[in-house]
């Protein structure tokens, strides 16, 4: 945990823009495949290379993308929406400019709700979405040894995008990272984007500024670029509020800039000024003409709209009882709560039991293995046949957990892991009744002792039997076997 | 509107178009009466009136959302002066 707290007398302002790659088959003005990890230029086409007399043609897909996205958000889908240029240099970006929407995005308004701390100190915040716009992603230059030159792959080129921009509403680092976390589960709720940080499929530029505690005015922001995951958000945001204040109190000023986020060194440095900044000459787009939606088409892709992260964590609450907290960690990502739900999908199964397992042990396990939940060793269906063992009786919790490393070091079933290793639980009352008489019969001493008014040393009979037993007796059974033998009745 | 001679080594500049000095007198002038006639839309009683986003009165098309175009890498990169591994080689450039 980061030892980080905001100095005194300062507040901060944060605003994030998140650039999420949609899920579509083709890109947003062509029909090239936008699938991930093709050979180098393979999938780019004519269009995506910007020759001359090509006409880009908008793709369906990602307009009902992103009007998902905004209608999840609860956003004003425009009925009118269109295409500008946004005009600069770089060899990545063929045409010479990004098709974009500046002056009508597709999404306006909106907000999202996240919420920071837990149990009694957690508080819901909301942030607001300013728009959601669709554009073209660029290609990827190689900077590597090419004779002193530069090589360039575009077959990222023209895979659509929402660029999603928020209002500076976040006042900490926490407040940053839990919406960037909830947009990154809606969209995949979604099923819009994969949400692949590492591969660039969720990119995340927060807007930092710091000011005097009362002001009203906002201080100079930066902009800080190439954070690849939640955690070095967390970090370069830390890393800039504390940077800004050291200037301010030491008489310094900030420059408006863009820094970049090195998580080596874990620091960000300085990219480009606002002096050096493009002069963007953004126009609207002669090839493009206005997109138009109809109420229809917007009331058909609003039916698509799956069951969302608050609104599953409600139900988890008043249908399974589950904590606010449990219910927000259990639907924090879609994977893990399809994971959870495949495991309570038996019938008669405990919810309650299920959760503790999902946030306990496969929780911890992911955590050990470096792993995402869809990578689990144990699966879903191997869980519940588990935690079925362990309802009925055939297995403690404590056996459970034994089981559980035995599925994922090894496989194999649950019934069969435990006949191998006979770590089968004995609740056979006449079985527990004899290794107590034989606990009593050789302890004479101790019955007295404890007959005489020692409670304390019901304790000690509760541990030999277990001892006698190997561990699997059922407590439970252990416990009244042993109270009525030893009160005598 | 007249433009200066530092905003036209200014817009020069990001148009990546390299201007001789002697040109930029005839320039600016030329420049300077395109201005004069674009600011004609500065008329007030133009305010009234939807901006366009395009002057043709019609309606994007949507394309469905399937792959039409097969791998034609080395047709299209016949033209470039330079390759190597399936990769356009261009001038090292650093941000």
């Amino acid at each position: 945990m980061s030892q980080f707290a905001i100095p005194s007398g300062w507040e901060v302002v944060i605003g994030l823009e998140i650039h999420a790659q949609l899920a579509t088959r083709s890109k947003i003005f062509s029909g090239a495949s936008t699938a991930f990890g093709a050979e180098p230029n393979a999938q780019a086409c004519a269009v995506d290379l910007g020759l001359p007399g090509v006409l880009p043609v908008l793709n369906e897909g990602a307009v009902r993308m992103a009007s998902l996205f905004g209608l999840a958000i609860d956003a004003e889908i425009s009925r009118v929406s269109s295409f500008d240029r946004k005009n600069y240099f770089y060899p990545d970006l063929p045409k010479g400019y990004q098709t974009t929407q500046l002056a009508r995005p597709i999404v306006v308004g909106g907000s999202v709700t996240v919420t920071t701390g837990e149990g009694k100190k957690a508080k819901e915040h909301t942030i607001r979405v300013t728009r959601a716009h669709l554009e073209e992603d660029a290609g990827k230059s190689l900077h590597e040894d090419f004779h002193g030159m530069t090589g360039i792959d575009l077959n990222r080129a023209g895979t659509p995008l929402i660029e999603i921009v928020s209002e500076p509403d976040m006042r900490n680092p926490e407040q940053a990272v839990a919406y960037a976390r909830k947009v990154h589960a809606i969209v995949q709720y979604l099923g819009i984007c994969d949400g692949n940080m590492q591969e660039g499929s969720f990119r995340v530029d927060a807007n930092v500024s710091v000011r005097p505690e009362g002001d009203e005015a906002l201080g100079t922001r930066t902009e800080i670029k190439n954070v690849n995951s939640f955690r070095f958000l967390q970090r370069a945001i830390e890393f800039e509020i504390e940077r800004q204040v050291d200037l301010l109190e030491t008489g310094g000023e900030v420059v408006q800039a863009t820094r970049l986020y090195d998580p080596d060194r874990d620091e960000t440095r300085l990219m480009r000024t606002k002096e050096e900044a493009d002069d963007y000459r953004y126009f609207p787009c002669p090839d493009l003409l206005p997109v138009v939606l109809d109420d229809e088409t917007i009331e058909s892709w609003r039916a698509e709209l799956p069951e969302l992260p608050d609104a599953k964590a409600d139900r988890y609450q008043s249908e399974f009882g589950l904590s606010a907290y449990d219910a927000g960690v259990l639907t924090s990502s879609r994977a893990t709560a399809e994971y959870f739900e495949a495991v309570i999908a038996r019938e008669g199964s405990d919810a309650k039991l299920a959760a503790n397992w999902v946030m306990g042990e496969v929780a911890a396990l992911l955590n050990r293995l470096e792993c995402e939940i869809g990578e689990c060793p144990v699966p879903a269906e191997k869980l519940a046949d588990l935690l079925e063992r362990i309802a009925d009786g055939t297995l403690s919790n404590k056996l459970g957990r034994e089981v559980f490393e035995a599925l994922a070091e090894q496989g194999g079933s649950v019934d069969e892991i435990i006949e191998a290793r006979g770590l089968k639980q004995i609740s056979d009352t006449g079985a527990i009744e004899a290794m107590v008489d034989e606990v009593i019969a050789a302890n004479p001493g101790q019955v007295e002792a404890y007959r005489g008014g020692k409670d304390k040393l019901f304790g000690f009979f509760v541990g030999q039997v277990m001892k006698a037993a190997k561990g699997k007796a059922n407590p439970q059974a252990v416990n009244e076997v042993l109270k009525r033998r030893l009160d005598g009745n | 509107m007249s433009l200066t001679n530092d905003q036209l080594q200014t817009v020069a500049h990001l148009a990546r178009i390299a201007v001789e000095p002697e040109w930029t007198e005839a320039l600016r002038s030329d420049i300077n009466g395109i201005l004069d006639q674009a600011s004609r839309l500065d008329d007030p009683r133009l305010n009234e009136l939807e901006p366009m986003a395009h002057p043709l009165d019609q309606v994007q098309r949507l394309r469905p959302d399937s792959v039409t175009e097969t791998d034609q890498r080395e047709t299209l990169m016949e033209g470039a002066p330079a390759q190597e591994q399936g990769l356009f080689l261009v001038p090292k450039v650093i941000e």
